[in-house]
């Protein structure tokens, strides 16, 4: 490794100095991060960007959270989806300057239930958009924030 | 780089489930510091999981993933002694792998 032969502090230097000069490109390393679904202002933007247009609400698709959550910090929210080959699973939340907080994509024998834990601002719905055999299904939940997790 | 995630998988009547926990920072890049600066936005927002070798789940992050995020997922199959790998890339291009072994 670099560091074995040059000190830590000379290693940083160096890799400080080629981004410098423009031979790293940080933004190169993850270049599949869907950059449009991340920044999108509203929430048809958001999911114009993943491709799911209107999806349809679907009782198959389930939010397990905590209907008030007292920390807005962290906040558990636990997607599921009983529809056959789901192969994506979305969550975003409504009023936070970033709305789509994750994107997962799963493998063929990946079951479609996925926890993360989330920063919420305010009270919010949180919805869980779906993909599953082409195409688009949501389910949404209002959790209500005591204290927000977004401020300073 | 970073700090070492923590790893636990399982597997139990044919399903191997998978919880992880990185440590991270997650700065939104909306807070602001004691001057009225805002810091940087710094957040993982690539996470890919292979069982065995085989990407079961790779995750998009923003922003809004929990400080030091956790998470938790189930995959058909998998055994005991299964090599988990996880890798997470920041947007500031840092990146981190780490390995359990499923019991």
């Amino acid at each position: 490794m670099l560091e074995k032969s040059m000190g830590r502090r000379d290693a940083l230097a160096f890799l400080g100095a080629l981004t410098a000069a423009g031979f790293v490109l940080p933004r190169a390393a993850f270049a599949n991060w869907d950059k449009a679904a991340f920044e999108a202002k509203t929430m048809e933007d958001a999911l114009k960007a993943l491709g799911a247009g209107t999806p349809a609400g679907s009782g198959e698709v389930q939010i397990v959270a905590s209907d008030i959550a007292e920390n807005g910090a962290v906040v558990p929210v636990q997607a599921v989806s009983k529809l056959p080959n789901t192969e994506r699973i979305a969550i975003l939340v409504e009023k936070n300057p970033s709305m789509l907080a994750a994107s997962y994509d799963l493998g063929p024998e990946t079951v479609p239930d996925v926890t993360a834990r989330i920063k919420m601002g305010q009270t919010s719905n949180v919805i869980v958009v779906v993909k599953a055999d082409g195409k688009f299904y949501q389910a949404s939940k209002e959790i209500k924030v005591t204290l927000g997790g977004c401020g300073g | 780089m970073g700090n070492p995630m923590k790893i636990r998988a399982a597997s139990k009547d044919g399903v191997t489930e998978i919880k992880v926990l990185m440590n991270h920072e997650m700065e939104t890049g909306q807070r602001k510091d004691a001057s009225g600066t805002v810091i940087p936005a710094w957040f993982i927002n690539e996470v890919t999981a292979k069982l065995d070798g085989k990407t079961v789940l790779s995750a998009q992050w923003g922003p809004s993933i929990s400080k030091n995020p956790y998470l938790a997922f189930k995959v058909k199959g998998g055994k005991a002694g299964d090599k988990v790998t996880v890798t997470w890339v920041d947007n500031k291009g840092d990146t981190r792998t780490d390995e359990a072994t499923v019991t």
